[in-house]
């Protein structure tokens, strides 16, 4: 996936001052970058605005795209004289919307123009609801579009349940994703309402090393055990492809057929499970740091396994303390969630947290929007799912209140628009 | 004019490759644009091989009324001025040609221009909301979110070009268009 390297950007955006300073040649301003903050200037250090994502190609973008630092989820109901025709005509404008936006270009009708300058990676990333696909007609529906099973640790709240087209907008910078959503927003508005929406955040671009797992907003490291973008893991995890090369991870090769379901408009293109998961940040204040990596299985400092030393080292669940405890509590997340024997379960998840401030009441309130991409939700998610279900300590601390379940269509390429397989099957 | 900046003011030779790979090169200039990438924009080529006239970035206001505006950019691919002189759809019973002018007061009002758009030789002349457009008027049927309406553009030397332009939902480019008939 072509991405600008960072080194050339920030050599760019010094060269591009440099050229605004008569007389000040780059090497200076490099020079002073690494010794002292420039007395006078913009501050042009970590300049990202104008980093692109591609949008059109094979599979959607914001799936395989390196998280950026916000994340709003917008879920919209299709309104009931929305016909196939209606849906047609909405993917069509929302379509060229997102390849211009992402772009850095206005969409057409625009406002504030201005405000599509500065993509900062932006990705705009359609579902598919079952009544989205239901309206080109029911003979298209893969079976698991449709409410996960019930789970014993719900506290599901109908409100946050529904949706028939989800817009996934990305960006590392939040005007972006304001100004993306609105101008798709309004071109949504004939033909949809607003379900529910939720916007999230990771740690800002710059904070860290790209690449660098996130947190959560419990201090915990998390997403370790994602696939590696661009890997043969990937290729057959999320979007069912056999993918190149044979390096894959310590839990073996996934097996190729993980979408083989797929009805014909769906080639290409993967399932979200996303799951709106509150956590209890209150009570989690009350538990104290020994507690809190029994419960994991995994240190807070660096993520590594309570048996390792590293974030990617790998868990040894059979081993034992001196007293023949197991060093990780067969209880705990990082236990219950693993099956060391299948790897076809493993899921890729993409996590935006989000923290908000009551009026009265709790410190805070938080949680995550738990974005879970898989090529087969039957055979990757939900058996993961349900042995959390049955026993993982971190139940204690969290509760899902919201669930939908997406088809994420394959990407398009210029001229055509996202889903026209399935309107025009 | 929509303004649309380069991304990369100083563009590096190794920026250069992937800015051309994704198209970037051709946002910063209509005039290079290939534009496949816009079903609302039709460029529209006439018989002989250099394109004469086209129209980019072409959309219209939606409207369940009897009358709406349509907007783009055009774009003069000669070394001579042409003139936009007049333009006919088959959803409208008549179409006519908009400046729009600014009194003293700050009130702006909507007329028929005189004597059609130049289009200067080489150049651009952008259609939007607050500024130069083209009004159809007399509607068939509503103009639906999304839908596509044909126009064809007339130039003073008789050419006609085709184009397809992309209707959105827009709640600016109000028109009054009673006040404005009175002072016509």
């Amino acid at each position: 996936m072509p991405t600008v390297n960072r080194r050339d950007l920030l050599g760019a955006s010094v060269i591009g001052l440099g050229a605004g300073l008569a007389g000040m040649g780059a090497g200076a301003l490099i020079e002073r970058e690494t010794s002292a903050p420039p007395a006078a200037g913009p501050d042009t250090a970590g300049l990202n605005g104008s980093r692109l994502e591609p949008f059109h190609g094979r599979h959607q973008a914001g799936v395989e795209t390196s998280p950026q630092t916000h994340g709003l989820f917008l879920s919209l109901s299709l309104r009931p004289e929305t016909d196939r025709s209606g849906v047609t005509r909405l993917l069509r404008l929302l379509t060229e919307d997102a390849a211009r936006l992402t772009q850095g270009r206005a969409p057409l009708a625009d406002p504030e123009p201005e405000l599509a300058e500065d993509p900062a990676r932006l990705t705009i990333t359609f579902g598919f609801g079952r009544d989205l696909v239901a309206r080109a007609g029911r003979r298209h529906v893969p079976d698991w579009l449709a409410p996960l099973p019930q789970f014993g640790i719900d506290r599901l709240r109908p409100e946050l349940c529904r949706g028939d087209l989800l817009l996934q907008v990305c960006s590392d910078d939040p005007t972006t994703v304001a100004h993306a959503a609105r101008m798709l927003l309004k071109d949504a508005e004939a033909f949809t309402r607003p379900a529910w929406q939720k916007a999230g955040f990771r740690r800002a671009y710059g904070s860290d090393p790209a690449g660098t797992t996130a947190r959560n907003l419990f201090g915990q490291v998390d997403g370790t055990s994602n696939p590696a973008a661009g890997s043969a893991d990937f290729a057959r995890l999320v979007w069912g492809e056999t993918g190149s090369g044979q390096q894959f991870g310590p839990r073996g090769a996934p097996p190729t057929d993980l979408a083989t379901d797929y009805p014909d408009w769906l080639v290409g293109g993967t399932s979200l499970v996303l799951r709106d998961i509150a956590m209890n940040l209150d009570t989690w204040d009350e538990v104290d740091r020994p507690g809190r990596e029994f419960s994991v299985g995994r240190s807070l400092s660096t993520g590594a396994p309570l048996t390792g030393e590293h974030e990617f080292d790998i868990p040894d669940l059979s081993a034992t303390t001196e007293a023949g405890l197991k060093v990780i509590s067969p209880v705990s997340h990082v236990a219950r969630s693993r099956n060391v024997d299948e790897p076809a379960e493993q899921i890729h998840r993409r996590v935006y947290n989000y923290h908000s401030i009551p009026i009265t009441g709790e410190v805070s309130e938080g949680g995550m929007m738990f974005a879970s991409y898989q090529a087969s939700i039957h055979r990757q998610f939900l058996p993961i799912q349900r042995r959390l279900d049955e026993a993982d300590l971190l139940n204690a601390w969290t509760s899902p209140i919201g669930s939908t379940v997406w088809a994420i269509p394959p990407g398009c390429d210029a001229g055509d628009y996202i889903g026209s397989r399935l309107l025009e099957a | 004019m929509r303004t649309s900046r380069p991304l990369f003011p100083v563009i590096s030779a190794g920026l250069l490759s992937i800015a051309l790979s994704t198209s970037l090169a051709a946002c910063s200039s209509p005039a290079t644009s290939q534009d496949t990438s816009t079903p609302g924009s039709t460029v529209a080529t006439t018989a002989s091989a250099a394109p004469q006239l086209t129209l980019t970035d072409g959309w219209v206001k939606a409207t369940d009324e009897d009358m709406t505006s349509m907007f783009g950019v055009l774009t003069n691919g000669t070394g001579a001025d042409i003139v936009l002189e007049s333009a006919t759809s088959e959803s409208a019973g008549m179409v006519e040609l908009h400046e729009t002018t600014t009194d003293p007061s700050g009130s702006s009002t909507m007329r028929q221009v005189e004597g059609g758009f130049t289009v200067p030789a080489g150049g651009h002349l952008a259609l939007e909301p607050g500024g130069d457009h083209i009004m159809l008027m007399e509607l068939r049927e509503p103009i639906e979110p999304g839908g596509e309406v044909a126009v064809e553009l007339v130039t003073s030397t008789g050419e006609t070009i085709p184009v397809t332009v992309v209707a959105k939902d827009y709640s600016g480019a109000q028109e009054d268009y009673d006040m404005h008939e009175s002072e016509h």
